[in-house]
């Protein structure tokens, strides 16, 4: 299966049609849920009144930014594996992307934390200082992907530490759990099922299926320019070879 | 195999971090120029500095590792010994975990058992539990070398490796930092963090000497 979708031809003529596809969906998605969100659902006073309707951004972006260090381990696994080349083209698609998404998380996380408990930041919370240690685990990917010298030793240097970082993230996770938080528990992922009225849950999963398509596609569109610029580099370097 | 070119990596490091005669004396200086800074920022309040004195030493600790670390692999890589290792079948994560070991019985050791010294500076009172913190920076600043040693391997043919280091290994810092601090808080869950803290060490010390030795292979290609 791997080998299937290694073939970067395939892959170009497969993301043709379907980059534009997921723009197209995730933005009419997006566009749903910030309508729901921001003029349809009635505001909760208990989450802050009005501004709890920041969470049809901040909680998609949450999840996109645990999702997409998760991608980025998974394709830094294959590629260091099975050095499948488009499997290092996606992580390094993966990793800015997942960056921004990841501070949208913490800047949305802010502004709703600021009128609703008081404060921008709250330092002993542990869902917070995850995703900022998030935060810096895609920074020192990219500022370590940046300082190789070849594009191979970006590629191999990157999944050693992707998949450092990953198998940290749990005890990372584990170890400020240990101090109490301030941030609400889990409210749509839980034993029981989700705990939040359908009238918020409906907008809010689907304005995460548009984040995420979104995301896919313009992850989709990086790894298109990546495998061109590096066909590029490629007819250079023969052309250099020919003269 | 024989335990031979391990046991040669492992003098050498201990061999250049005391040579010049200054050995440990030269992360102490910087343990102490770092504290020293702090009642001056924060303020000479005993009451303050004694709460913040052990995180302090905390603080210090990474990022003496940091500062030490940044030339461990390099000068392997840049000389050619790592290819001899690599062409001799030496067991390079193994190699990785001895010089590390070495640079922490140099550099981290010392500080840790200096770290009661610090502690009454921060008004710590003089009791035996300073000994037992002792053993806790010990055990913790062992897992901040091994981690540190991940950045400095992948970083080892980078030029001014330094903030790069810092970059990649703090985030891997955090459990430790955490339960360190945890267990000398004094509050709830400070008993059994130790346990963690020890914990988290012994992972480190697993899994990081394989990383190292990745690293390092793409450092010598």
């Amino acid at each position: 299966m791997w080998s299937y979708f290694a073939n970067p031809h395939k892959f170009l003529r497969l993301s043709d049609w379907l980059a534009p596809t997921f723009y197209a969906v995730g933005t009419l998605c997006i566009a749903y849920g910030l309508w729901q969100g921001l003029w349809v659902v009635p505001k909760d006073e208990y989450q802050g009144g009005d501004i709890m309707r920041v969470m049809f951004i901040h909680v998609p972006a949450a999840w996109l930014a645990m999702a997409s260090y998760s991608a980025l381990a998974v394709a830094s696994f294959i590629w260091f594996v099975w050095r499948h080349e488009l499997a290092d083209i996606a992580a390094k698609s993966i990793a800015p992307l997942g960056a921004v998404w990841t501070a949208i998380c913490l800047a949305t996380g802010s502004i709703w934390g600021k009128p609703t408990w008081g404060t921008w930041w709250q330092w002993n919370d542990a869902r917070m200082m995850s995703v900022l240690f998030l935060f810096f685990l895609f920074l020192g990917y990219m500022a370590l992907r940046a300082s190789m010298d070849t594009r191979q030793k970006a590629a191999r240097a990157g999944a050693i530490l992707a998949m450092v970082g990953a198998i940290n993230v749990p005890l990372i996770k584990f170890s400020v759990d240990m101090v109490e938080s301030i941030h609400q528990g889990a409210s749509v992922i839980t034993a029981d099922g989700p705990k939040m009225a359908a009238v918020y849950l409906t907008p809010l999963l689907v304005s995460a299926i548009g984040h995420s398509l979104f995301f896919g596609g313009l992850v989709m569109t990086s790894m298109r320019t990546e495998i061109r610029e590096r066909r590029i580099a490629r007819l250079r370097a023969a052309s250099l070879e020919g003269a | 195999m024989s335990g031979a070119p391990l046991l040669a990596a492992f003098r050498q490091s201990l061999g250049e971090a005391w040579a010049g005669g200054a050995g440990a004396l030269l992360p102490l200086g910087f343990l102490g120029g770092t504290a020293v800074l702090v009642p001056l920022g924060i303020g000479t309040d005993a009451a303050t500095l004694k709460a913040v004195g052990p995180v302090i030493i905390w603080f210090a600790l990474a990022l003496e590792s940091l500062v030490t670390l940044e030339r461990i692999f390099q000068a392997d890589a840049e000389d050619g010994t790592l290819d001899l290792w690599l062409q001799a079948g030496a067991p390079v994560s193994a190699l990785a975990a001895a010089k590390t070991l070495a640079h922490w019985l140099s550099a981290g050791l010392p500080l840790a058992l200096f770290s009661p010294v610090l502690a009454l500076m921060f008004q710590a009172e003089a009791s035996p539990a300073l000994l037992v913190n002792a053993g806790l920076y010990a055990l913790g600043s062992l897992a901040f070398f091994f981690w540190g040693g991940v950045g400095a391997a992948l970083s080892a043919t980078v030029r001014r490796g330094g903030l790069l280091i810092s970059l990649i290994a703090l985030p891997l810092y955090v459990p430790t930092a955490v339960f360190g601090a945890l267990a000398m808080s004094g509050g709830p869950g400070s008993t059994g963090a130790p346990m963690f803290l020890a914990a988290s060490t012994l992972f480190a010390c697993a899994v990081a000497p394989y990383a190292m030795s990745a690293a390092l292979r793409l450092a010598a290609d």
